[in-house]
């Protein structure tokens, strides 16, 4: 199953040469052809065929239906949507129905694009496999032995098995990056703050990014276009650049370092691609030299810190109270907390809660989290500091290749290792991209490509570039 | 009862939490309306009030500028640099499981608050005040297995100001919490209405022989002046009768029974939360300018520091000036802005302080129960005018303006010609000497005794033949006048 281009399929609608409802029916059908790699939660069909409807009659009358006219697509479970519940895949979020949608999801619909259903994550974006969704486990769609990626491992899935032209997910240490790696897909992580976070299950609210997975750099840009721009409803939101999809695509002299720590120690036959795929930016002009951001060995520990720090401050508000799963067995306040997060949060969540817990206490908080902070200042700088001499970053956005699932289910170490090429961007607030770049036995390999803040539109038009290049 | 010899070998170290409500439309992060007085339970609220999944707190521009009044009134300045921070703890009338404050970077961190004990001046220093979101209201039905949560109050922008620990005594502790509940409605920060909760006090009390502080306690929530009196009075005799049985004083948090007139134990330290204070990362930090801050302080009142100052200089003695300064905040009508058009003219200014203080003050707080005074403030100012004016060119005596001031602010009136309503009345003096030689000469012949005496140099007798001439005339006559016409028909 594929799609045309986004843009192309919107002009189709609005033009009237295939119909919004056609595009939801075959996004609908595609879902249920692809069941057994369980990237779906639920479907929003109901929803969809209404708005579907609504947007053929607009298109019939003559009205200009938007950008993204009829376009199906898939996000995330942990985006406030009507039309079906919004569980994070958490047990603790099951039966939750969201009174208001997240403002991505509204900038998107009206655009014209039609949400058609919600994909899989691990639990409240807690992992790197889509293992720790409390509902089912994700099968990578070039091999179903083996896990997507995460936390957006459904989003990933999804679009690489066609479900729909594009996906939304979320990247709070690599969740939207590392699965576009493992399944071969688009995944780009804006800025901090040029999406709005209103209306998205809350990770860790200093590092959390929505973006969109897709299967081009173009789609990608388009996308982010609609989506991106100060919401007065969320507070850390930036202004946006001009246009996202006027991409400039000469990589001549374009000065690009390639980063020392995330080369050194890669696993040898991902290691020959990537080089491969640099080689290829050389040939477009691009000037490369390894360059080193000594901090960043230090990242994970760093975000391991501050992530589960946010993470337990950010659950405390699913208690059973107002809204989600509440024990009602409980005889007394206490026991009702206990009863109604024990059952409702899975191991991964906890074991983020303590850790977050711990680091906060009175006694620890400046040991560990005021020391992460300061660590946090500092790669920052580091940042900052290559960027004075480099426009771009480049290096892999993962150390190997997709895991076999239930591989490092009982090892979190080794889980959290993952993310050990992803984890540094978000703590720096800057864009990155992942676009693939071969596969090892069959399976993909992701190129990650980082840019300055706010400087998205430049990160997207060297990746549409080097998107062109190592396909050829 | 300890006696006052054991009493006076302690000092009592007071320092108070008050968390201010501020006036604001709409709650501190989100825009639902913030009037929840005589709202129904829960209708106030939002999906951020409510802790919604995905739901983000949006920092009210008002509050802001509130505070900054705020910093005004407590003769300082604000922080240029101020973050909110979240304080974690489970309770059902706190949706998010944190509440945000500010607990790193408070938004004032100086500033200082002088009032009058009885003649003394005593200043309070302030260690620092935070904005923060109150949290939601329980009620515990007594009998019941539930309790009940009303998030009306959830995200009601409070400021807590903290003072240092300067007060040492019960009586500077109520004064202190009088002199902030003046001046944040003296400088528009608050409604200020204790009966609705808008200012709420914690006071922190210990009691030591030495130099050293003693182990202090916290009563928290109380929502009266003489609640704080009354509280701190009770802890320091529970205080003092503990350490002179040898007992310890625990550190704990108290509460205050209204019914009992005592303070009793909440919790003690161990039992208390470990608050995990972190970096609110939804709201980036609060940078004021000074192109921010410059229109607030311009556009600051006089505080009642300053009123204090203006009123003693017209002649108005401590009594008189607290009555003014705290009868402008019980009603809308404005006594201060009446007495300030006459600045220029302290003679008026005074005489129209004395009115209010005497006359219409009183008249407002009696009418207060059936239905109150309108506060019809262009009128009044002009009715002082003209009354100012009868008197002073002796039109009217200083007794019979108090009568017509009476009718007239019942009334709610002002005639359009006053001195022929005055006239009408009867209230105006007659100087007329040919009207009032005639009524002299009446008085002196019914009562030759005292014009005898008065005549024999027993001026005291003089008194007494004003008197007679004023009855005549039903209070009419210009008493100076009766006095020299009596003098000039006695040959005197």
């Amino acid at each position: 199953m594929s799609w045309e281009p986004i843009a192309d399929i919107a002009a189709d609608v609005q033009a009237g040469k295939t119909s919004a409802t056609s595009l939801v029916d075959k996004a609908l059908k595609a879902i249920d052809d692809h069941k057994e790699f369980a990237a779906i939660i639920a479907t929003t069909a109901d929803r969809a065929k209404e708005r579907a409807q609504a947007i053929d009659a607009r298109v019939a009358k003559g009205e200009k239906v938007g950008r993204l006219a009829g376009v199906p697509f898939i996000a995330k479970d942990n985006f406030l949507t009507f039309g079906a519940e919004t569980t994070a895949a958490s047990n603790i979020l099951k039966c939750f129905n969201a009174p208001y949608q997240a403002t991505a999801i509204e900038k998107l619909e009206a655009e014209g694009a039609i949400c058609v259903a919600k994909a899989n994550l691990d639990a409240f974006a807690h992992g790197s496999s889509t293992e720790n969704s409390d509902y089912m486990t994700t099968k990578n769609p070039h091999n179903p032995d083996y896990v997507p990626g995460g936390s957006s491992g459904g989003s990933a899935a999804a679009v690489v098995l066609g479900l729909a032209p594009f996906a939304l997910g979320t990247d709070t240490g690599g969740s939207i990056r590392l699965p576009a790696a493992f399944t071969g897909s688009v995944g780009l992580k804006p800025t901090y703050g040029l999406v709005s976070r209103s209306g998205v299950v809350a990770m860790a609210s200093s590092t959390d990014v929505i973006g969109p997975l897709t299967t081009s750099v173009e789609d990608a840009a388009l996308v982010l276009d609609v989506m991106a721009g100060k919401d007065p409803l969320d507070s850390t939101t930036i202004d946006r650049q001009a246009d996202y999809t006027k991409l400039d695509t000469s990589l001549k002299g374009a000065k690009i370092g390639v980063i020392k720590e995330y080369m050194d120690g890669l696993n040898p036959e991902v290691k020959t691609l990537i080089t491969k795929s640099i080689e290829k930016l050389k040939n477009q002009g691009a000037v490369l030299e390894e360059v080193s951001l000594p901090s960043l060995p230090l990242a994970l520990a760093c975000y391991y810190i501050i992530v589960p720090a946010e993470v337990s401050s950010n659950l405390s508000r699913y208690d059973g109270k107002h809204f989600g799963f509440a024990d009602k067995t409980a005889k007394d306040l206490e026991s009702s907390y206990n009863q109604t997060r024990s059952q409702g949060f899975g191991h991964e969540a906890k074991r983020r809660i303590m850790i977050g817990t711990y680091v906060l206490s009175s006694g620890y908080y400046d040991a560990y989290y005021k020391k992460a902070q300061q660590l946090r200042t500092k790669l920052v700088q580091d940042f900052a500091a290559a960027f004075k001499k480099y426009d771009f970053l480049v290096g892999p956005t993962a150390p190997s290749t997709a895991f076999k699932i239930g591989a490092n289910i009982n090892d979190p170490l080794q889980m959290y290792l993952t993310d050990i090429m992803t984890v540094a961007v978000n703590l720096a607030g800057i864009p990155a991209i992942s676009i693939p770049c071969g596969t090892v036995n069959d399976l993909p390999i992701g190129l990650q490509l980082m840019a300055p803040q706010r400087h998205d539109r430049q990160l997207l038009a060297i990746a549409k570039t080097a998107e062109g290049v190592i396909d050829e | 009862m300890i006696s006052q010899e054991v009493r006076d070998q302690y000092t009592v170290t007071i320092g108070i939490e008050c968390h201010v409500q501020l006036k604001t439309k709409t709650k501190l992060f989100s825009a639902v309306g913030n009037d929840a007085r005589e709202a129904p339970p829960n209708t106030l609220i939002s999906h951020i009030d409510l802790g919604m999944p995905g739901a983000l707190p949006v920092l009210n521009e008002k509050a802001l500028e509130l505070a900054t009044r705020a910093a005004f009134a407590l003769s300082t300045e604000p922080e240029r640099f101020s973050q909110f921070d979240r304080k974690h703890y489970f309770y059902p009338d706190l949706p998010m499981g944190y509440q945000i404050t500010q607990f790193y970077n408070p938004i004032i961190r100086s500033g200082s608050v002088t009032f009058a004990v009885g003649q003394q001046t005593k200043t309070v220093r302030i260690h620092e005040a935070h904005l923060e979101a109150d949290a939601g209201k329980s009620t515990h039905p007594a009998g019941k297995d539930y309790s009940l949560v009303d998030l009306n109050r959830a995200g009601t922008p409070l400021l807590e100001i903290v003072s240092e620990p300067d007060m040492h005594s019960a009586l500077e502790a109520k004064q202190y919490a009088k002199e902030l509940w003046l001046l944040m409605r003296y400088a528009d920060v608050s409604d200020a209405s204790l009966y609705y909760g808008n200012m709420r006090f914690d006071v922190n009390v210990s009691v030591s022989k030495t130099d050293e502080l003693g182990t202090r306690t916290e009563t928290k929530n109380l929502n009266s002046f003489r609640s704080v009196e009354k509280a701190i009075e009770y802890e320091t005799e529970r205080q003092i009768e503990l350490l002179e049985k040898g007992q310890p004083i625990v550190q704990e948090t108290r509460g205050w029974d209204e019914a009992k007139q005592k303070t009793v134990a909440m919790r003690s330290k161990e039992e208390a939360h470990d608050y995990r204070y972190m970096p609110e990362p939804d709201i980036p930090p609060i940078e004021l300018t000074e192109d921010m801050i410059k229109p607030v302080r311009d556009s600051m009142p006089p505080m009642p520091g300053e009123w204090r100052t203006r009123l003693v200089g017209l002649g108005l003695d401590v009594s008189q000036t607290d009555t003014l300064l705290e009868a402008e905040v019980e009603s809308e009508a404005n006594y201060l802005a009446i007495i300030e058009a006459s600045l220029s003219e302290p003679e008026k200014a005074k005489a129209i302080a004395n009115w209010l203080v005497n006359i219409e003050i009183p008249l407002r707080r009696e009418l207060e129960t059936s239905g109150g005074l309108p506060a019809d403030n262009a009128m009044r100012a002009k009715l002082y005018e003209e009354i100012y004016k009868l008197v002073s060119s002796d039109k009217l005596s200083s007794t019979k303006a108090k009568s017509l001031l009476t009718e007239l602010l019942s009334k709610n009136k002002l005639p359009a010609d006053l001195e022929a309503y005055a006239q009408d009345g009867g209230y105006l003096q007659v100087s007329d000497e040919g009207a009032i030689e005639k009524i002299v000469a009446a008085v002196l012949a019914s009562n030759p005794a005292a014009a005898a005496d008065v005549k024999n140099g027993e001026m005291k007798a003089i008194g007494f033949l004003v008197g007679q001439v004023m009855k005549e005339s039903k209070g009419q006559a210009n008493p100076q006048l009766a006095q020299q016409l009596i003098k000039k028909q006695l040959g005197l």
